[in-house]
């Protein structure tokens, strides 16, 4: 991929290149074309899509990569002056990914996307008054009370949709999520075993899934918002509560973006302590994960071992910075502070423990016969569902879609160490069960390589005391324990971001959810669900 | 070897001497009813108090230890509070179903506990056949179940009591096929009777294999009678909150947690006096082991055994993963039952050769 073909394939187009990276900016009306034309030319993954308000216009940016050469990172930009009733068109049927990410774009910015079925809101109450990532927003609780009674679910009855309008470019309200004879039961907002405030509506057969209709925002803190209000040290802390079982991956995630966008020289040390403290969290969250989805199939005892050694993990966090989920520990430039002296001795005191666990999970739960035919045959998901789909992280390299950011584009410290990309390639339910397992196992190899080569020097460089950000757009993608977490950052050259946006790995794996779960019985549902390893503050950032 | 049979036959006498036939049989029957309650109440305590502390143990943990010296008076503890709870009533449920209900499910329990000989003389209901007796009112309890989730007005009840219809029907019928395999190899079904006959040696050694087939069916398919992991398909709290008794509360979510543990006994219990010997010692071809088996009550003995078997099912419970309702179905109907339709036909041939 280079520029000339790009400008050929698309000459509408005004195109930018920095690096791997490309901007595309195409006027609204050809934005359809632009996108069917490059996914046919190799661009099958879309990671996100990013509402924008620039001020006099509004616009949305698609950000677009390719499995084949997923280093090239494509941003296709549009705007529109019409601020009243902005639209575009949908890209839906050309990534399955587009679905969540088009309502959520219109949740906050209003902006309506033509052909998509669903144009509900995603996060916010259906009668919502305003958009609350626009500039304009007005935050007056009075226009937006908070409701004191009881009241059903407002979509419970209709869906509107945007496929039919009538004169005045209106929603026309004609389709029902679910019909009035379907038995539907809610699976949340609290539920043993949604994973946080998840709720998803089933429509049942008897014990089979017809369908499952995902409602978000039930824990919805609007960070984004919030971040444009805050300096970008501020920022860090946010960010640790967005998925808070990798929430050290998503903190290093911004400081690497700030980083760069200050062209800050961070120490060597600071990149190995960093890249130390990520693997020491996806370690945890994965062995969460697998406890998670063996409670999910009933067997409580695994569970409890896998937090059991997690429990060691904190131990080493609490130690390092004090902090045990929320870690709170790298900084802009580096990390809070230094290791402590024992820190090197434990993690090697924990390699040796985690393999002999690891065989102990294997003898409890892999080789059980019960969890054996459950796991087995359900939830297929093919490769090129799974890229359309933007499933990420395990989930996608259990379908064989190498996605893994470590190795694609390496940051920190990960190309110093030598490790694996796990792959599997049946794409079951028992290929994401066994792929955590396999990658605790190369998390360790990387820990091995890194603890006793941590190289001597500062842990932080120094920074100014307010850090202001050059005006451009600053982009970091990382490889979260549950798939790619990547910030997106437009800077006035401010103290504060213009718009910050968080990729969430998980909310695509909920989309993931609802189109491997039709046909499945109650119980995998929720034993897929455990499989995915969502995070809902993920979703609901 | 000292058996309860003296103290009852004294208790007995003693009554029918000084009051008329009639006034010693009522004041029988009320200080019967209050033992077996007494007991159900203090075994399904100390049967919650032992899951506790054994799972804790399965789990890398050490269970209650505050209340009383190694938690032991946790479950008491926990009675006072289940007493003092509030008892929610719900909108839109048809409450005398509802309430009826949990009822159901314990007296179901409670008539079988009954019929469990504990020791020679103490042993309430004691029919020709007690075995039938024991098949026939056991399964009452499912109605209980079906009422609590089809009253409570519930969509995650309601699955879970169609889900516990299927089963437990199902394994009613595994549960009966080995049962039965024990009635031909004694050839009564008076359960008294059948303890008696076990002091050669009790029937798994006695029955040679088909009794082992049947043995090992029987606690697969009591086990699921019970409610109870991999085959607690009718609460699976991870997938319908708490199945059938969602919606219950206090002590009437207390009844239904009671006869669960009580089941668990009472499988086991029966499982060790069916196969087992009951309270029979174990009798070898040497006598002096006999004689030294012998000093052993015969209470420690019907409970050492029945304990064992309790903690098979807790060992099960807390080890494995759940089974989907097709997989249960199908271990029913595909593997259990045709193994032990021919276990009986085995069994037969077995007591007609050997």
């Amino acid at each position: 991929m280079n520029l000339e073909t790009l400008q050929t394939l698309l000459p509408f187009a005004a195109i930018e290149q920095k690096g791997n990276t490309y901007n595309l900016t195409v006027p609204g009306e050809n934005l359809y074309e632009a996108a069917s034309l490059l996914k046919k030319d190799g661009f099958d993954f879309l990671w996100d899509i990013i509402g924008m308000d620039y001020g006099d216009t509004l616009g949305v940016i698609y950000g677009l990569s390719s499995s084949a050469a997923p280093v090239v990172l494509l941003f296709l930009k549009t705007e529109t002056s019409d601020k009243e009733a902005p639209k575009f068109d949908s890209v839906v049927d050309l990534w399955d990914s587009a679905d969540l990410y088009e309502r959520e774009v219109h949740d906050f910015f209003g902006i309506c996307f033509a052909n998509n079925p669903d144009m509900r809101r995603l996060f916010l109450r259906q009668d919502w008054r305003g958009f609350p990532l626009r500039k304009d927003y007005d935050a007056n609780p009075e226009l937006n009370p908070i409701p004191l009674g009881n009241e059903n679910l407002a979509d419970m009855e209709t869906l509107p949709v945007l496929n039919i309008m009538n004169e005045d470019d209106k929603f026309e309200v004609h389709e029902t999520v679910f019909d009035k004879s379907e038995y539907v039961v809610n699976f949340g907002p609290q539920h043993p075993a949604t994973h946080g405030v998840l709720h998803l509506r089933v429509s049942l057969d008897g014990e089979i899934i017809r369908k499952m209709d995902p409602n978000f925002g039930y824990i919805h803190r609007g960070i984004e918002k919030m971040s444009e209000a805050y300096t970008y040290p501020q920022i860090l802390h946010l960010t640790d509560r967005l998925d808070y079982l990798s929430g050290t991956i998503n903190r290093h995630a911004v400081c690497l973006a700030v980083e760069k966008g200050l062209q800050m020289e961070v120490p060597e040390r600071a990149h190995y302590i960093r890249t130390i403290i990520d693997e020491l969290t996806r370690i945890a969250s994965h062995l969460l994960g697998w406890g998670c989805m063996c409670m999910d199939m009933g067997s409580i005892t695994a569970f409890v071992y896998g937090m059991r050694d997690r429990e060691k993990i904190m131990d080493i966090f609490e130690e390092t910075c004090g902090g045990r989920l929320m870690a709170n520990y790298s900084v802009i430039g580096g990390v809070m502070a230094d290791i402590p002296p024992n820190f090197q001795k434990k993690i090697k005191r924990f390699i040796p423990y985690m393999r002999k666990m690891l065989k102990e999970y294997h003898l409890l739960f892999t080789g059980n016969p019960i969890a054996r035919g459950r796991m087995n045959g359900i939830g297929y998901l093919s490769r090129e569902k799974a890229i359309a789909l933007g499933a990420t992280g395990p989930v996608g390299r259990a379908s064989g879609w190498s996605n893994d950011t470590r190795k694609i584009e390496p940051y920190a410290a990960y190309a110093k160490a030598v490790f694996k990309e796990v792959l599997r390639s049946d794409g079951l339910t028992f290929d994401r069960y066994i792929i955590r397992l396999d990658e605790i196992e190369e998390s360790l190899k990387i820990l091995e390589q890194l603890t006793d080569n941590i190289p001597e020097g500062n842990y932080a460089a120094k920074t100014k005391a307010i850090i202001k950000l050059p005006e451009g757009e600053y982009f970091q993608r990382v490889e979260g324990a549950r798939g790619e977490f990547c910030v997106y950052i437009n800077s006035r050259g401010d103290k504060y971001p213009y718009r910050i946006k968080f990729r969430s790995p998980s909310m695509t794996l909920v989309n993931v959810l609802k189109a491997i779960v039709p046909g499945t019985k109650v119980a995998d549902l929720i034993m897929l669900g455990g499989s995915l390893d969502y995070v809902i503050p993920c979703i609901d950032r | 070897m000292f058996h309860f049979k003296i103290v009852t036959d004294w208790i007995d006498e003693f009554l029918r001497t000084n009051l008329g036939e009639g006034w010693a049989l009522l004041i029988e029957f009320i200080l019967t009813g209050f033992a077996i309650l007494a007991l159900y109440a203090v075994l399904a305590l100390i049967l919650i108090w032992a899951e506790r502390k054994v799972c804790a143990f399965f789990q890398c943990r050490l269970g209650p230890t505050r209340v009383g010296p190694w938690g032991l008076l946790q479950s008491v503890a926990d009675m006072v509070k289940i007493l003092l709870k509030e008892i929610i009533h719900l909108n839109h449920a048809d409450l005398r179903l509802f309430r009826l209900a949990s009822f159901l499910v314990i007296i179901a329990s409670l008539c079988t506990f009954g019929a469990i000989p504990f020791d020679r003389g103490l042993h309430a209901v004691d029919f020709n056949m007690g075995v039938f007796y024991l098949l026939a009112i056991s399964s009452l309890g499912v109605v209980g179940i079906l009422l609590a989730g089809w009253s409570s007005n519930s969509k995650y009840t309601m699955i879970g009591a169609m889900r516990s219809g299927a089963q437990l029907i199902s394994y009613e019928l595994s549960c009966g096929l080995s049962l039965l395999t024990v009635v031909i190899l004694s050839g009564t079904m008076q359960l008294s009777q059948i303890v008696e006959q076990q002091a050669d040696g009790w029937f798994i050694f006695k029955g040679g294999v088909p009794a082992i087939i049947a043995f090992v069916i029987y606690l697969i398919a009591g086990h699921a009678e019970t409610n109870r992991g991999p085959f607690d398909m009718p609460e699976a709290e991870s997938e319908l909150t708490a199945g059938y008794h969602t919606e219950y509360s206090g002590i009437q979510f207390g009844f239904f947690y009671l006869a669960e543990y009580m089941n668990m006994f009472i499988i086991a219990a029966i499982a060790a006096t069916m196969f087992l010997g009951g309270w029979m010692p174990l009798h070898t071809p040497w006598e002096g082991v006999n004689t030294l088996m012998d000093y052993i009550p015969p209470v420690i003995w019907f409970f050492g055994k029945t304990f064992f078997c309790v903690f098979l099912a807790l060992w099960v419970r807390w080890s494995f993963p759940r089974l989907r309702i097709d997989q249960l179905l199908k271990l029913e109907w595909k593997i259990l039952m045709p193994i032990s339709l021919l276990n009986i036909l085995f069994m037969a041939l077995w007591v007609l050769y050997l």
